[in-house]
């Protein structure tokens, strides 16, 4: 049996049902309602994929300003890559069509897409029209590659605003061509045509196609993630949005399901050599002797070392897999850095405060605590946690003497191009980065250790190189989430207010080493050459709205455990600290909720003050059908235990709220995430598909990382080096139902979905978990055996 | 160093290699193809799986020696765009993949599993899947495209 297929025409939501339609473009339904729970207003008449939007050229639209006030000067030419220049950002084929360069990069998530759409709605163009090109150094800008949830956020607006200026230019250009002021003509699908007249017009492709614009914008001087630029133009108001919100499929998905596509694993050079990486099975070790005769037997492979920087390589893949177990070499370590494993909490209690930072400080807790009726306090645990992306890091970098060009799957590929030029002492000119897709990062994973070691390897002998890791480099050597341990204290006077609340994280750094890898010393390659390691010291705090008269919000961040080219050394992994942090934090204030005698949603709509908090707090406890039930105690005799519990936090911007439905098998201890209902306001949905997927990728995750994950370790190693040593959830751990309410706010700017979900899964967990068991939860992970013990007490 | 020959997506190949090298690398490394992909090299993760004789393997872990003679379907085998798998038209349509480095494993068991048991309940699905690995938490997705490939191929 075998299926037609074109991509074009899947809908993600319902192909069968909506096919026709959706070929046809005679639909007038708005088939985003569809989808199910979505709160998502759209204009009708909008075609899915030929979506395209016509609007008369506005007033706004065709006034002069300072910046390219007059006609662009239209060339051949394409002026250097720079933020000022409108050419960087967008540009009309011959044929048309529109190519946009975004500096960021897309992780699966369809980032692609979404961009895509608000390129095509500010030029007038059908989304079909417009192709993104992105994470290539030589032809985008350094927007921050993936970065803390901002992939709309922040790196849409200046596409926005170069894409609204391109047409702000061309509708000039029509109008001086046409001899028509530029208020008589309107744009539809990249053809600017006479109002009344549609025989009387002109296109894109006849005004520049396959030219340049030679216009400036006003940059705001920033890189990465802030960078911003604009034009005369004005972009458009949401409330003419015609492709923006439509559910539109992604264009990575065809290629990984037939394999027709490579991702970074896949990219060959001819001539390259494969290389491990050996990096010490003891922590701190130092590589005093390495035997090179030992892999003699293996055809070709040869030793690489410099300092305690080591590797193999060889023209086979296999024989430098072979050479990388055969080599012997002597480790040597001078300590045992690492605590002992169960003692992990109690070393963060007792070490040293590097620093100390009280980000919240209102009135005075200590003097509320002491006149306190009733004072709550708990202290929550979080262990280290690994990316242990999907597949250890490859990259390939071949390094020649005026010229060098790596391929990486680092997800900040401008700043794995800085990070090899400083490494190799070379200006940052001669080096190009290709961004190719690879094993999910979230998050500064080992693919930015594996950029530079390839370029490293590839300077030391000449040729091209290609570095893959073993599972173990992907797990125990990637960098790591901090573990942490949470204190919070609360006043609850004779009314039963909560007057006073104190929570102070104390814990090693989110980021020992920065979370991109263009400064060498924050690599391991730069660290095991001896580089001096920089060290970053900071951490985070709850971000919510609740509105107690003396509150503290605090954290303190403890030294590293080794300070140069430690297993455990941190940087991000996705919603940094937003995971331990809010599962302490929530997980309080549902303690106080019962403390208080108060139902846990009611507790948090009283004590936050953000309308859009509440909102999204309402939204989920209805949709899943939330009934107070009080303190009453239940029946938990039986071998499965059922539990509901909420948590909702805010994260630059965004808010959700997710109520888990869980159960609890006594036998066995596991817990089984059965039903999650979400409540979801990023601002303006710009793909509500894409958005659904992207919470509920997000979501598992974090279930996986609430539930299983934790490094193990042991005081002179890292323990945690595979799937079984670093268990993750498996897919009879999925939950059968994952209910996703979108609150769309166009009044209000898109801001990111990428980690905010992710935050709130553990409390809504272990609050779930309390509401099953009457046991709270403080430590994380809830895994089986953790749960088994905790159990026993009932 | 021995020469294996053997088939794959119903092509002759021959590998000269050390016997003991794992099908994975021979497919990778010698026939250049992009899947299946290293995970784990280990057998834990599924990222690597082939059809041996019809039957989900993990090449990872799989002697090149040990096909001689035999049939191996990959991913690009199993189906094209032109001519898809209910699989991978159930997965296209779900969107199922996001970074897509697991997203082989999951195609070829489910494949294999469901040519065997077109009607398995979710309990069974999940049983016979348990075990591939997926970082980016697609497994609601992926119940969601098995279930509609059960439909497709019915």
């Amino acid at each position: 049996m075998t299926h037609k297929l074109n991509q074009d025409n899947v809908h993600p939501i319902d192909m069968e049902q909506d096919k026709s339609e959706f070929v046809s473009g005679t639909s007038r339904r708005d088939f985003l309602s569809a989808a199910g729970a979505l709160v998502v207003s759209v204009a009708s008449g909008s075609l899915p994929i030929d979506a395209l939007a016509q609007a008369p050229a506005s007033a706004a639209a065709s006034s002069a300003g300072a910046i390219g006030t007059t006609l662009a000067t239209i060339s051949n030419v394409k002026p250097a890559l720079k933020a000022e220049e409108l050419d960087s950002w967008v540009a009309i084929q011959p044929d048309g069509s529109v190519v946009a360069y975004y500096g960021k990069v897309d992780l699966g998530q369809g980032l692609d897409v979404a961009i895509g759409q608000i390129v095509a709605e500010e030029l007038d163009v059908s989304y079909r029209k417009v192709k993104i090109v992105m994470g290539n150094s030589a032809t985008s800008l350094n927007q921050g590659g993936a970065s803390s949830a901002l992939g709309i956020q922040a790196g849409a607006r200046p596409l926005r605003n170069a894409a609204a200026e391109a047409r702000r230019i061309l509708l000039n250009l029509a109008s001086e061509k046409l001899n028509v002021p530029a208020a008589n003509l309107s744009i539809f699908d990249g053809v600017i045509s006479v109002k009344g007249n549609d025989a009387q017009k002109v296109s894109y492709a006849e005004l520049i196609g396959g030219k340049y614009f030679n216009s400036k914008v006003e940059w705001n001087k920033r890189t990465g993630n802030q960078m911003d630029v604009k034009g005369a133009a004005k972009p458009k108001l949401t409330s003419e949005y015609k492709v923006v919100g439509l559910s539109l499929p992604r264009n990575d998905v065809a290629w990984k399901v037939f394999g027709t596509e490579g991702n970074i694993a896949d990219v060959r050079v001819p001539g390259m050599l494969h290389a491990r990486v050996i990096r010490t099975p003891v922590a701190g070790g130092f590589a005093e002797k390495v035997d090179e005769s030992s892999i003699k037997h293996i055809k070709g492979a040869r030793v690489v070392r410099e300092k305690n920087f080591l590797a193999v390589v060889a023209e086979r893949e296999w024989d430098a897999v072979k050479a990388a177990k055969d080599l012997k070499v002597t480790w040597v370590a001078n300590s045992k850095p690492f605590p002992e494993f169960e003692k992990l909490h109690e070393h963060i209690r007792q070490a040293p405060t590097s620093k100390r930072s009280e980000d919240i400080k209102n009135g005075d807790v200590a003097v509320a605590l002491k006149s306190a009726v009733k004072v709550v306090e708990a202290e929550y645990l979080w262990p280290f946690q690994s990316h242990a992306s999907m597949g250890p890091a490859s990259a390939v970098a071949d390094v020649k003497a005026d010229k060098i060009t790596i391929w990486t799957g680092s997800q900040k590929p401008h700043y794995a191009r800085d990070g090899v030029a400083a490494l190799l002492k070379v200006p940052v000119e001669t080096v190009e980065a290709f961004w190719v897709q690879g094993p999910g990062s979230y998050g500064r994973n080992d693919a930015g250790d594996a950029i530079l070691d390839a370029a490293m390897i590839s300077k030391m002998l000449g040729q091209p190189v290609r570095v893959q890791g073993m599972r173990h480099d992907g797990t125990a050597w990637d960098p790591k989430a901090p573990a942490s341990v949470h204190r919070a204290r609360a006043a609850i006077d004779a009314s039963g207010k909560v007057v006073a609340y104190d929570f102070t994280t104390r814990a090693f750094s989110r980021a020992t080493i920065a979370s991109n890898e263009s400064d060498p010393r924050d690599s391991l390659v730069g660290m095991e050459l001896g580089l001096p390691p920089k060290g970053g010291i900071t951490f985070g705090t709850p971000e919510e709205s609740y509105a107690f008269d003396n509150k503290m919000l605090a954290w303190e961040v403890i030294p590293d455990l080794i300070a140069s080219a430690s297993p455990m050394r941190t940087s991000h992994v996705r919603d940094p600290v937003g995971l331990q942090i809010q599962f302490a934090s929530e997980q309080f204030i549902d303690e106080l909720a019962y403390a208080t005698g108060e139902d846990p949603v009611a507790f948090r709509v009283k004590y936050a003050k953000a309308p859009r908090d509440i909102a999204v707090l309402k939204a989920a406890a209805e949709k899943s059908g939330w009934e107070p039930r009080g303190n009453a105690k239940r029946d938990r005799r039986g071998p499965i235990l059922s539990g509901r519990g909420i948590a909702y936090a805010q994260r630059a911007g965004t808010i959700v709220a997710v109520v888990a439905e869980i159960e609890v098998d006594r036998k066995t201890g596991r817990i089984w995430g059965r039903k999650f209902t979400v409540a979801h306001d990023c601002g303006l949905i710009v793909n509500p598909q894409g958005l659904r997927y992207t919470i509920e990728g997000g979501l598992v995750q974090s279930l996986s990382r609430t539930i299983f994950e934790e490094v193990q370790f042991a005081p002179d190693k890292v323990k945690s080096v595979d799937w079984n040593s670093y268990p993750i959830l498996d897919i009879k751990d999925a939950p059968e139902e994952i209910d996703i309410v979108l609150i769309n706010r166009p009044e209000a700017p898109p801001t990111g979905a990428g980690e905010a979900t992710c935050r709130v899964v553990p409390a809504a967990v272990a609050n779930a978990f309390f509401d099953a068991t009457g046991i709270r939860m403080r430590q994380a992970p809830m895994n089986p055996a953790r749960v088994k013990s905790i159990l026993t007490s009932i | 160093m021995a020469l294996t020959p053997f088939q794959v997506d119903g092509k002759p190949v021959q590998i000269d290699s050390d016997p003991q090298m794992p099908l994975l690398y021979a497919l990778r490394d010698d026939l250049k193809m992009n899947n299946p992909k290293f995970g784990c090299g280990l057998a834990q993760c599924g990222a690597c799986t082939v059809h041996i004789n019809g039957q989900p393997v993990r090449s990872c872990v799989m002697p090149v020696s040990a096909v001689k003679g035999k049939k191996v379907t990959t991913l690009a085998g199993l189906g094209t765009p032109e001519k898809p798998h209910p699989i991978q038209v159930a997965f296209l349509e779900e969107q199922v993949p996001q970074c897509g480095h697991c997203i082989n494993g999951w195609v070829m068991t489910s494949a294999a599993f469901l040519k065997k048991n077109p009607k398995a309940t979710d309990a069974e699905i999940k049983t016979a899947l348990d075990g591939l690995k997926c970082r980016c938490g697609t497994h609601v997705s992926i119940l969601r495209a098995i279930k509609r490939a059960q439909t497709l191929m019915a």
